[in-house]
């Protein structure tokens, strides 16, 4: 990238932050937007985290949901003020732990646990055959959420009720004298780019070069004096941090958290959404989960209630409808898109204007 | 300044009832090249891939200047000592530059951690590119850099890969099979181009071809290996002498 091409994309990330920032104080915070657009957020970061494993370092692996599940319940457990224990830890005398934390302190803390967590699964499965990460992830994250819900940790986990009354994104609206400056959507916005911004410096890094090169070749990567094992760990081990962090936002977005619903389906819409952006492709992962989460909670809802586009035709359009057609919809991009809306690829200016340029130069005819 | 690079005694790999190298000797001392023939499956690659790590050999050891490498060491463990290698069937990082091929060998020896990598703190970044920048122009590869290493002609990617192995900054490299596809011409360009590097990067080279011109062009010392076993060794006018090589080999492999 060129010095103008940073400065102008710098540029368009500040006057996002900007548009964000007005769209919130003057439209109605129930807006679907902002569903969308924090939803997005969060799953973006998330996506991204997989991506950095599942795209650039070639290891597939299925415990986004179980990482993302650590991290909302440490995230939960250290930022319930003291006040509200006896009240969320009812059935636990108000539970053990009598204390909190910053909030951001909370947020690495969800991160760190998550991390030492992957790091310990991937101690005996990424030395020997990382074909066993899938398998050992995907048992991994049923584990916790059957551990997380288990009676004799409620002192700590609540237990099977919910954690709640934590600090919610609503929390960082500033309320000054009967007015509010709304930042519910800005700060998580604020706090994903921090965090996917670090993952872009380790991926552009000699870190991250090693991580493809483990992912074009192991053995060669190998032969080039690249310890696999700790690559591959330290991958799974940034990966994971972030979908804990991840999983602590989402835990602020939906006010409770409770281990049921951190199912596998989660994972396999984050996989979902880093497939349609394109494996290997940061910017393709952030643009494919707004538009994974737009449409499913947002744009194809009609066809769960009655009626779509105005066309009312109850019989059709009921619930389970948005279903099949996501289902459709996902399938023409697996056939059609490959390689994912992105490819490899990054979203960039010049991008915008190679494509542009290709778009109106008129094509060569061929000589008959 | 005739010391011993390699040194492998009663080298055998077993892979269940194969035997594919059998109770192997081999030295090569410091600077020389020397030359691993023989006819297809004989064992050449298997004695590179116990050499280099990638199997652990049934029996026998290898020492390397002098110090035994213990069993179980690993390939990265093995590259970092100073042993580089080339594969039969290239193995280049497919959707990476020319450029971070090369990259990625100077990342053993890189001093960071993925912090001070991330963020920049310290200058390794830039060091190790102007390294790898002047690899590539020594090597004629620099307008090429920022092709994708798949883009590239066979012969190129042949080149880069021995190219990517001289960043490791090795004592001795392995090349496996070098010319393999070549022309005559591009064989011939081949040859020079390895007593080139042996004097420029102070290397010692053990070799497997079965372009034989190339062999006994440039070879010191020849070991001949068939079924495993090792038939004879010499320079390569003895082997070209030798009555067990041109029945197991020369005979009838001299196009192949
Ligand atoms: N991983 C393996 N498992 C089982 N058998 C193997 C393995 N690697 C090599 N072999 C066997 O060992 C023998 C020697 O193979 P090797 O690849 O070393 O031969 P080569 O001399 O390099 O032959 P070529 O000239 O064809 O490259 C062959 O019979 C081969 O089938
Ligand atoms: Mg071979």
């Amino acid at each position: 990238m060129t010095k103008t091409q940073k400065f102008i994309s710098v540029l368009l990330l500040v006057a996002l932050y900007a548009v964000i920032f007005v769209l919130e104080q003057t439209l109605a915070p129930s807006e679907m937007l902002f569903t969308v657009l924090k939803k997005g957020a969060i799953y973006a970061l998330v996506a991204v985290s997989m991506n950095l494993l599942n795209g650039f370092t070639g290891l597939f692996s299925l415990g986004q949901a179980g990482f993302m599940l650590i991290g909302a319940y440490v995230y939960g457990i250290f930022t319930i003020p003291i006040d509200a224990r006896a009240s969320v830890y009812q059935y636990f005398d108000g539970g053990v732990i009598q204390f909190t934390v910053p909030l951001v302190v909370a947020l690495i803390m969800a991160g760190t646990a998550a991390a030492l967590i992957a790091a310990l699964i991937g101690l005996p499965v990424l030395r020997l055959k990382s074909d066993y990460l899938a398998i050992a992830t995907l048992g991994f994250a049923e584990i916790m959420r059957a551990i997380l819900q288990w009676d004799k940790l409620g002192p700590v986990t609540n237990g099977s009720n919910l954690l709640r009354k934590f600090p919610t994104f609503n929390d960082f609206n500033i309320v000054t004298g009967g007015k509010t400056i709304y930042m519910s959507t800005l700060v998580p916005f604020i706090i994903v780019g921090v965090c996917i911004f670090v993952i872009v410096l380790v991926i552009n890094s000699s870190y991250g070069r090693v991580f493809r090169a483990i992912r074009d070749d192991e053995r060669a990567a190998e032969a080039m004096g690249v310890s696999l094992f700790a690559h591959k760990e330290l991958s799974f081990v940034i990966s994971s941090f972030f979908a804990g962090v991840g999983g602590a936002l989402l835990a602020m977005y939906q006010m409770t958290v409770q281990a049921s619903a951190f199912k596998a389906a989660m994972t396999y819409e984050i996989l979902l959404i880093v497939v349609i952006g394109g494996l290997g492709s940061v910017t393709g992962s952030c643009i494919g989960s707004f538009l994974f989460i737009a449409a499913s909670e947002w744009w194809l809802r009609g066809l769960d209630s009655g009626s779509f586009l105005g066309i009312s035709a109850p019989m059709l359009f009921r619930a389970g409808f948005r279903k099949v057609v996501f289902a459709v919809i996902i399938m023409a991009i697996v056939l059609f898109y490959r390689k994912g809306l992105m490819g490899a690829n990054e979203f960039s200016i010049q991008g915008i204007a190679n494509f542009f340029k290709k778009l109106f130069t008129p094509r060569k005819r061929s000589a008959k | 300044m005739s010391g011993s690079v390699l040194n492998i005694k009663n080298l055998t790999m077993r892979f269940g009832g194969v035997t594919a190298v059998d109770n192997l000797p081999l030295e090569v001392r410091r600077g020389e090249i020397v030359a691993l023939i023989g006819p297809n499956g004989a064992g050449k690659t298997t004695v590179f891939n116990c050499v280099t790590g990638v199997y652990e050999a049934t029996d026998g050891s290898v020492s390397f200047l002098g110090k035994p490498i213990a069993k179980g060491t690993t390939p990265d463990k093995i590259t970092k000592l100073g042993i580089a290698r080339t594969f039969q069937n290239i193995r280049l990082f497919s959707t990476m530059t020319v450029f971070e091929n090369v990259l990625v060998a100077k990342h053993m020896r890189m001093r960071q951690n993925i912090f001070s990598a991330a963020f920049r703190i310290r200058k390794e970044e830039q060091r190790v590119r102007d390294e790898a920048l002047a690899l590539l122009e020594e090597q004629g590869l620099l307008h090429l850099k920022d092709e994708a290493a798949s883009n590239l002609p066979y012969g190129l990617q042949r080149h880069l890969e021995i190219a990517r192995a001289l960043a490791t900054d090795p004592e001795l490299i392995l090349l496996d099979e070098p010319a393999a596809g070549m022309n005559p011409q591009e064989t011939s360009e081949l040859a020079e181009f390895i007593q080139q590097i042996r004097g420029k990067y102070k290397l010692t080279v053990l070799i497997i071809e079965h372009h034989m011109d190339l062999v006994m062009q440039i070879s010191d010392r020849i070991y001949v290996l068939d079924f495993g076993k090792l038939i004879a060794t010499g320079t390569p006018a003895e082997i070209q002498e030798n009555q067990r090589v041109i029945d197991a080999y020369l005979g009838v492999a001299d196009d192949a």
